[in-house]
Order: structure tokens, then C-alpha cells, then sequence
């Protein structure tokens, strides 16, 4: 369909008209402002403005001072905990996250529609009760942790923990992201390389992999994005150990216990930047992955 | 009361993109009128801003007189049956023909009783009656046109704009509806305005055509004026293939051909402004008017014969040129032509324009038809 | 698609093997990450019985935690579903300046820690924010109360409810919304009449995943809350509270409370995703 004969598009320009008379002239459509106008209101009192008083608050302390905050060793040592196990967590995630993908896309096996609902069990459990039930799991009693100890491997109270319940919280972003494009893709491509005399590794490598590369990549940052503000799973299962197992969103309640509001404010801002930047790398990547997927 | 539609210099873009590029256009009360043209040409922007589901940049539109913006679309006295027709899928085929009667202000809404009466007798006229009760999804696409055409009826418009409305159904569908909305066309009170980029539909259904392209108006006519006497070369191969013929005017007045030299034996009327010698021009030719004759010295050779349906069409190449005509099929025996053979041309019809588009077209007619031998 | 599929069912069933040993491997995976922990759940929530267990729930502080939990999430419910459906309409219906911004603007709750989130109100709305001494000056307590929790809780689920209705209207389209207008209809005959019931299984499912998230919000209502036990505890607050006081039976009892609304969620959030899968084939099929 052309651009002629289809509706106004993106791009379209309502000058600043449309605001003053508060109702467009180019839709018949009711109801753009009052609509607009709850959004910005909500996001006003909700996002913008908390925002903004955090900004402002960080900013405060000026350059100098900022730099000085951040490069103490217990605000490096929070970021380089969080930065890290967010990452491995993630790359768990995504390596995991694929073959089950994958095992529920392509494969049948009994109880599979059920394990495809448990996958998204980290989304609904709240993290408080994920965090108590990792903790007890993997403290040196528990189920797990006693099957680990006698080999010196501890879980529960130290760094590792921390690891595990990012994987947890991260596991269904990949799932979710790359399941729907193992669906899509088209049967023909694979037959294709296979009557080309492509062997089963081959034609995943060089066909399905490069195919479903822009969706996992989506999927690891967003597990990624979510470890690192994840905080009420990580707080129950880590030992909260400042330069070893402290995560910055521990850092943060602590600066806050503290009442340093200003120090506070720039660990916070500087998250806020963090995720904004994935979101844009994450923004990105779906944009690339719808294309293909239409295209 | 049918209403009668004037477009005054209706300019309407899309970002850089000009879709109605100052559109002026007059449709009578109680006209079937279609508005045809490729995709791009703008028609259905044109047939969204009658209906008040987009706007103008610059320009009017007036119904019977009065501006259409301006109004709330409850008075516009607008139907408008959508391509996808828009059926309201949680509602059953009664309740979306009487949405329209049921959304009045208080004071003007019919009785209950008086709704379901006039539901029903909208379903009897597009002889749907018995499917009231079923959901949209449940019926087929023919149907679903016929829900949306009644739903378009209910609010008894002075003006009904169908945006492709044949668009999604198949060849049979197509042509027995085409058929019944003429009829029922005529028997309303009603102005009716189509949108569709099949010619064939167009030249079959309407009364009129105004016929688009790149967002402005290439002609208006009934189907034969379009047909037999197009205003453009777009007009004459949008409405049919032809085939061209490239010439040059030679001394006299006399065309000829530019593949082979050979000169047309019947030619340009001579004083024709642009056929001064020297001048370069196409002849048109439609295959129907391609008359063959089987001679072992004649300039084209067959090339291939294929039978499609009731007609055989012939392909000849003239020199370099490709050519195709059509014969009925009955006739193609008599006419001893097989793959190799020669054939001389004769073209019953034609039709030339002059290079700038400017000055009109010259059309050859059948007692001075053009022989290529 | 089925053509496809059954197409190349030989090529893609082929490696029996290979098959088993990545369903194997998958499937240990999920039970260790996913099964085990809601099985500690419930095991730990019954480990002093049956009796320990009610007794638990029953406990004053826990009763008052749930009535809490259920006031928040209502609260953020009923702000979720008009701003879902705000946010949804001007964004998917409409072109205008800032959109783009608008909808990036509108996943930032997402992808921002919730304790940053509850930091950003106590920096706003508490008594040393920008608020702060207007709101103390008009008698308004919003840290360390419940309107702060209420609030926290909005932030966290803000973008669910319209995240899902913008992909579902951009997809059916506006033509019915213009049908209604063109056939008489006023702005809020077509809202309730056209709109509310096309979008229907599509805002039960955001007010169910925002829902999940509202009741079980931990990070950012931790932060604005304050933990007064009884007071300010909802219950995913109180499994901490009881946790660190050493009550495990009662710490798990509360938990199981809420792995089970989690279980609740995904059950329904599944059935309503195959209504939808089976409402969108059929449409397909008679298409």
C-alpha cells in the first residue's frame, strides 16, 4: 500500500497548533488531549519530576565531588560486584536461556506446555520470596548447599549467591525474547541448507544463530539491565559485604540509612544513566529484531 | 436527499509527499461515481477527506453546498464502508447495523422498537436477514461487505463512500456484488462514491470516473468518453493494454514507421500541429483493433498464438517491435496464422498524442484505418 | 505456517539423541533455578505443620500486612488501568512532537532499579525533598507512610497495562474507532461501546501482570516505606521483617501466600494467552 492511500504516518507535522485549540484538527479521532493530558500528568508526579529531584540533588555536590564519591573504594568495589555478576548472571542466562528456548520451540517432550508457564515464575515470584527460598536452598544446609559444601563450594552468604539469583531474575528475558523468533523463522532457509549439504551444526552456525543473534542479544541486556537494579532477591542470599558481596542498590539504602541524601543521589544518577543506555542498546536491538522479523 | 459533492482545490501532503496536489472535482446528486487510479494516485486520501477522516491542507469541500468540516460528523449525512469494512467484532451483525441509531442524542434516537424494525429491513435489503445473530467473524467476506454496506445505510446518508470495497473478495463475489450495490444505488436516494484500482469494475459499475494519478485528476467521463476518447496516454493504457507504435512524420504528412522505415499506407491527417514533418509521435493501438492478415510478403511475423478463453491473443514482432492482438477465438481458424508465419497489420483504431502533451489526441477510425504492410 | 511446520517436521526431527540430552539439560536447569525454589516455598512455609502454618497467617502483623498489600495494589490499580488506557490511546492513535520520547520515557520503570526508583520519591516527596516542606506545611505524609508506598508501587507497574495495549491497538487498527465516529457516535460512546470491549483480554492481561507486580514489590517500597512492623509491612516487606527476626515458618508462610497469587498469575496469564492465540488463528483462517 502506498503512503497515498494509507494514513497519516509518522512524521506527520501538527505544528503547535494542535496544543492550543487542545483537540487536533487533523483527526477525527477524540480525545488526544485529555488522554495526553493524564499521561504527562501521571508521568509528571511519577517519573519526571522524582527524576529531576534526583538529578538535581546529585548535582549538587558538583564534579569534583561526584568524582570523589564514586571513586571511593566501597562505591567501586559496589559497582564492580554489580557490574560483574549482573554480566556472568546474564551470560548464564543467555547460554541457558537459548537451549531452552530452543527445547520448547523445537522439541516435544511431556509437561513441555507447563515448563513453558514456569518459565516465567522469576517475573511473578516477588523477589523478597525468591530471595528467602535461594538463601535457604543454598545456605549450607540446605538442600543444594549440603550437596555442595563437602566440596568447599559455598552459595549462600557470599559472592556466588549473588550470581545465582541474578541468573534467576534474568532467565525468562531471554526466553521471552528469543522464543517468538525460533518460531518465526522459516522452515525453507533450514531445508534449504540442508539440501546444500549443510550438517545439523552447520546450519544452526551459519543459519538459525545469525538469525536469532539481535534477539538474544536483546535478551542478555535486558537480563543484564534487570541484575544489575535487582535488589530484594540478591539482599537475602548475599552476605551484603561492602567491597565484596555489596550490590550498589544495597549501597544506595545504605547511603540513605545514612541520610546522605546528595551521595545517595549520585550512585542513583549514575544507575539511572546505566539503564537508560541499555534501554537504548535494548531499543535498538528489538527495533532490528522486529525488521527481520517483518521484513 | 441525494447530495451533490464540490471539491475545491484540495491540497493535501503527507511530509514531503504530495498526495492531492489542488484537486478540483464536481459530483452530481444521485450519481454512482468511481474514483480509479494505481495506488499512490491519491484517491483514497481524496475519499477520506469527503468523509471528515482526514483533512485538507488547503482547500473546500462542500456537500450540497455547505462545508462538511465544520459539521459533527452526526450531521454530515456520510456513509462510509471501509475497505477492511470495520465490522465491530464484538457485536453481531444486527447490533453493528444499529449502532449508528443507538448512539443519537435522546431526543432524535428512534424507539427500540422502531431500531430493531429498521435493522431488519436494512438486513432484508442486503438479503442477510437470516445471519442477524452471528458474530463478523463467523460470516464470509462477501457477507461482511453487505453487513458493512447496511451498518453505511442505517444512518440514511445523503452520500456513500465505499474505500475498495471489492477489494478483498475474489473474482465471482466480486462481480455478483459489483452488480447488486449498482442496483441498489439505484434504488436509493444517494450519491455513492467508490474508491478501486480495477478498471474493469470501474468501467462496469459507474456512472462516472474520475480517473487519478500522482494526486491529481487525469479526466472525468462516463466510461466510453475515458475509453474511446482519453485525454492522455496514461488515461488510454490504464484503461486497457495497447500497444505503441513508434513514428515519424515523413513529407506530406505521411507517418512512418520507426522500426522499419516502411511507410503507413493511410496515414496522419495532414495540418495536425504536431504532425509536421520530422515530428516524432506513438501510435496507440488497442490489440482488439489489430486486424491480421495472413501474406507471405507482410512486414510482421507470428511469433506465438495463446489461447485465453473466448479470445486468442497473437504475438508479432514488427521489425524489433513487439506486438500483441486479439481475435475471437472463432475466428482465429479463418484467419490461417501459425507460429512463423507473415501477416500484414491493420489498425482498425488508433490514437496519437502530441509530444508535450499539450494540443489533444488524433484518432484514426475505422474507414481510414492505418495499414502497416 | 502449519504447511511450513509440518514441512519440515523429517528435517528438524531428525538427532533423536541430541534431543534428549538438550531437553535433559534444559530441564534440570529449570527445576534447579525455577522448581526448587518454589518447592522451598511451600516446604518451609509447612515445615512446623499445618497447625504452625494458619498460625502464622492468622498472626495480627501478617493479617494487617495483607489488608495493606491489597489497599496498595488496588490503589495502583485503579491508576494503572486510566493511565494504561490514557497512554495507550495518545500513543497508538495519534502522531504528535515528543512521541518517541514519550514511549521511551514510559519503559524507563522497567529498566531502572526499583531501590533507585523509591530513592527518587524519598529525594522528591520526603521531608528533606523538593516537596518536602510544602507537603510538611500542608500536614501531607507521603515517605515513610502509605501514599509513598502507593506511589513506589505505581512507579514499578506504571508501564505494564499500556506496554500491552499499544502493540494491540497499533494492530487492529483505528477503522472501527473512525466507523463508530462517522456513524454518530460521541467520543465517550466510542471509548465504552468500541474501544473498552476490543481491548477487553488485552487490559485484563496488563492489570494481571501489573497486578503480580504491585502485590509482590519489594525493592522500592522497602526503600519509601520505613518498616514500621504492622504498620507500614506489606507482605512482601513482612517476609523480610519476619526473616531477619528469625521467624522462618512465619517468613515462609507469608511467602507462600504470595508464590501462590504468583502461581495463580501464570496460570491465568497463560489461559489468556491461548483465548488469544486461539481468537487470533481463527481470524486468520476465515480471513
Amino acid at each position: 500500500m502506498s503512503l497515498a492511500d494509507s494514513k497519516p504516518g509518522p512524521g506527520l507535522d501538527l505544528g503547535l497548533g494542535w496544543l492550543r485549540r487542545g483537540r487536533t484538527r487533523r483527526h477525527i479521532l477524540p480525545g488526544l488531549g485529555l488522554s495526553l493530558g493524564i499521561t504527562l500528568f501521571v508521568l509528571s508526579l511519577i517519573v519526571f519530576l522524582p527524576t529531576a529531584a534526583m538529578v538535581g540533588d546529585a548535582a549538587t555536590l558538583g564534579v569534583g565531588g561526584l568524582i570523589r564519591l564514586l571513586a571511593t573504594s566501597r562505591v567501586l568495589g559496589a559497582f564492580k560486584v554489580s557490574l560483574g555478576c549482573a554480566a556472568l548472571a546474564a551470560l548464564t542466562s543467555a547460554v541457558f536461556g537459548l537451549l531452552i528456548a530452543w527445547v520448547l520451540v523445537r522439541t516435544r517432550f511431556p509437561f513441555r506446555r507447563l515448563a513453558d508457564a514456569m518459565v516465567d515464575l522469576p517475573f511473578a515470584l516477588p523477589t523478597s520470596v525468591a530471595g528467602i527460598a535461594l538463601s535457604t536452598l543454598y545456605a549450607p544446609n540446605g538442600w543444594l548447599g549440603s550437596w555442595l559444601a563437602p566440596y568447599g563450594i559455598r552459595v549462600s552468604f557470599t559472592v556466588i549467591g549473588v550470581y545465582v539469583a541474578l541468573t534467576f531474575v534474568g532467565l525468562p528475558f531471554v526466553v521471552r525474547s528469543v522464543q517468538p523468533v525460533l518460531q518465526d523463522l522459516e522452515a525453507e532457509q533450514e531445508e534449504a541448507a540442508h539440501m546444500l549439504g549443510a550438517g545439523r551444526l552447520q546450519i544452526f552456525s551459519r543459519v538459525i544463530f545469525p538469525a536469532i543473534l539481535p534477539s538474544l542479544t536483546a535478551g542478555f541486556a535486558m537480563a543484564f539491565a534487570r541484575g544489575l537494579g535487582e535488589y530484594g532477591s540478591v539482599i537475602f542470599i548475599s552476605s551484603n559485604k561492602p567491597g565484596v558481596s555489596e550490590i550498589v542498590p544495597l549501597l544506595i539504602v545504605n547511603e540513605l540509612e545514612q541520610f546522605d541524601f546528595a551521595g545517595a543521589a549520585a550512585i542513583g544518577t549514575l544507575m539511572l544513566v546505566l539503564s537508560l543506555v541499555i534501554l537504548c542498546v535494548i531499543m535498538l536491538l528489538q527495533r532490528l529484531v522486529r525488521s527481520s522479523r517483518h521484513g | 436527499m441525494a447530495g451533490h459533492v464540490s471539491i475545491h482545490n484540495v491540497s493535501r501532503r503527507f511530509g514531503a509527499f504530495a498526495a492531492l496536489n489542488d484537486v478540483s472535482l464536481d459530483i452530481p446528486a444521485g450519481e454512482l461515481v468511481a474514483l480509479l487510479g494505481p495506488s499512490g494516485s491519491g484517491k483514497t486520501t481524496l475519499l477520506r477527506i469527503i468523509a471528515g477522516l482526514d483533512f485538507p491542507d488547503s482547500g473546500q469541500v462542500l456537500i450540497n453546498g455547505e462545508d462538511n468540516v465544520a459539521r459533527h460528523p452526526r450531521e454530515r449525512g456520510v456513509g462510509f464502508v471501509f475497505q477492511h469494512y470495520a465490522l465491530f467484532r464484538h457485536m453481531t451483525v444486527a447490533g453493528n447495523v444499529a449502532f449508528g441509531l443507538q448512539v443519537r442524542p435522546r431526543g432524535q434516537r428512534p424507539s427500540k422498537a422502531e431500531i430493531k424494525a429498521r435493522v431488519a429491513a436494512l438486513l432484508d435489503l442486503v438479503q442477510l436477514g437470516w445471519l442477524a445473530d452471528r458474530y463478523p467473524i463467523e460470516l464470509s467476506g462477501g457477507q461482511r461487505q453487505r453487513v458493512a454496506l447496511a451498518r453505511a445505510l442505517a444512518i440514511e446518508p445523503r452520500l456513500l463512500l465505499l474505500d475498495e470495497p471489492f477489494g478483498a473478495l475474489d473474482t465471482k463475489v466480486r462481480k455478483e456484488l459489483g452488480q447488486w450495490l449498482r442496483d441498489l444505488h439505484h434504488g436509493q436516494a444517494i450519491t455513492s462514491l467508490l474508491v478501486t484500482h480495477d478498471q474493469a469494475e470501474a468501467l462496469e459499475l459507474a456512472d462516472r470516473i474520475v480517473l487519478m494519478s500522482q494526486g491529481k485528476v487525469e479526466q472525468i467521463g462516463t466510461p466510453a468518453e475515458l475509453y474511446t476518447r482519453p485525454a492522455s496516454p496514461f488515461v488510454l493504457e490504464f484503461l486497457g493494454e495497447a500497444n505503441r507504435i513508434p513514428c515519424v512524420i515523413g513529407e506530406g504528412g505521411l507517418a512512418l514507421l520507426a522500426v522499419s522505415g516502411h511507410a503507413l499506407a493511410q496515414s496522419v491527417e495532414p495540418g495536425q500541429a504536431f504532425a509536421s514533418p520530422g515530428a516524432v509521435l506513438t501510435l496507440y493501438v488497442r490489440p482488439h483493433d489489430l486486424v491480421l492478415e495472413a501474406r507471405s510478403d507482410g512486414p510482421a511475423v507470428v511469433r506465438a498464438i495463446k489461447v485465453a478463453g473466448a479470445f486468442a491473443k497473437i504475438e508479432l514482432m514488427l521489425g524489433e517491435l513487439a506486438l500483441t492482438a486479439l481475435t475471437p477465438l472463432h475466428r482465429l481458424p479463418s484467419l490461417h496464422l501459425q507460429e512463423g508465419s507473415r501477416a500484414r497489420l491493420i489498425a482498425a483504431q488508433g490514437m496519437s498524442f502530441s509530444a508535450a502533451g499539450a494540443g489533444g489526441s488524433v484518432q484514426f477510425e475505422a474507414p481510414r484505418a492505418l495499414v502497416m504492410a | 505456517m502449519q504447511m511450513a511446520s509440518a514441512k519440515c517436521v523429517g528435517l528438524r526431527r531428525q538427532g533423536g539423541v541430541v534431543n534428549v540430552i538438550m531437553i535433559t539439560v534444559a530441564l534440570l536447569f529449570m527445576v534447579l533455578f525455577l522448581l526448587l525454589p518454589l518447592i522451598t516455598v511451600f516446604a518451609q512455609a509447612f515445615a512446623g505443620g499445618i497447625s504452625g502454618y494458619v498460625a502464622s497467617i492468622v498472626d495480627p502483623n501478617t493479617l494487617s500486612a495483607i489488608w495493606l498489600t491489597l489497599i496498595v495494589a488496588a490503589v495502583a490499580l485503579v491508576v494503572n488501568v486510566v493511565f494504561g488506557l490514557a497512554a495507550s490511546w495518545c500513543l497508538a492513535r495519534f502522531r504528535f512532537p515528543g512521541r518517541l520520547a514519550l514511549l521511551t520515557v514510559l519503559d524507563l520503570p522497567f529498566s531502572v532499579s526499583p531501590v533507585v526508583a523509591g530513592l527518587m520519591l524519598v529525594l522528591l516527596y520526603g521531608r528533606q525533598g523538593w516537596l518536602g516542606p510544602w507537603l510538611e506545611a500542608h500536614n501531607l505524609k507521603i515517605i515513610f507512610a502509605l501514599p509513598g508506598m502507593m506511589i513506589a508501587t505505581i512507579f514499578v507497574t506504571l508501564p505494564f497495562i499500556a506496554r500491552e495495549l499499544i502493540p494491540l491497538m497499533e494492530e487492529q487498527g483505528a477503522d472501527e474507532e473512525e466507523a463508530a465516529i462517522l456513524l454518530g457516535a460521541s467520543g465517550w460512546q466510542m471509548f465504552w461501546r468500541i474501544t473498552i470491549p476490543k481491548l477487553r483480554w488485552g487490559l485484563l492481561y496488563g492489570v494481571l501482570l501489573s497486578n503480580a507486580r504491585a502485590m509482590g514489590e519489594f525493592g522500592a517500597v522497602s526503600v519509601v516505606s520505613g518498616n514500621i512492623l504492622g504498620l507500614t509491612d506489606t507482605m512482601s516487606l513482612d517476609v523480610k521483617a519476619l526473616y531477619d527476626g528469625y521467624n522462618i515458618v512465619g517468613s515462609f508462610a507469608v511467602a507462600s501466600l504470595l508464590a501462590s497469587l504468583a502461581l495463580v498469575t501464570l496460570i491465568a496469564k497463560t489461559v489468556l494467552e491461548r483465548q488469544f492465540l486461539g481468537r487470533s488463528t481463527k481470524e486468520e483462517v476465515s480471513a
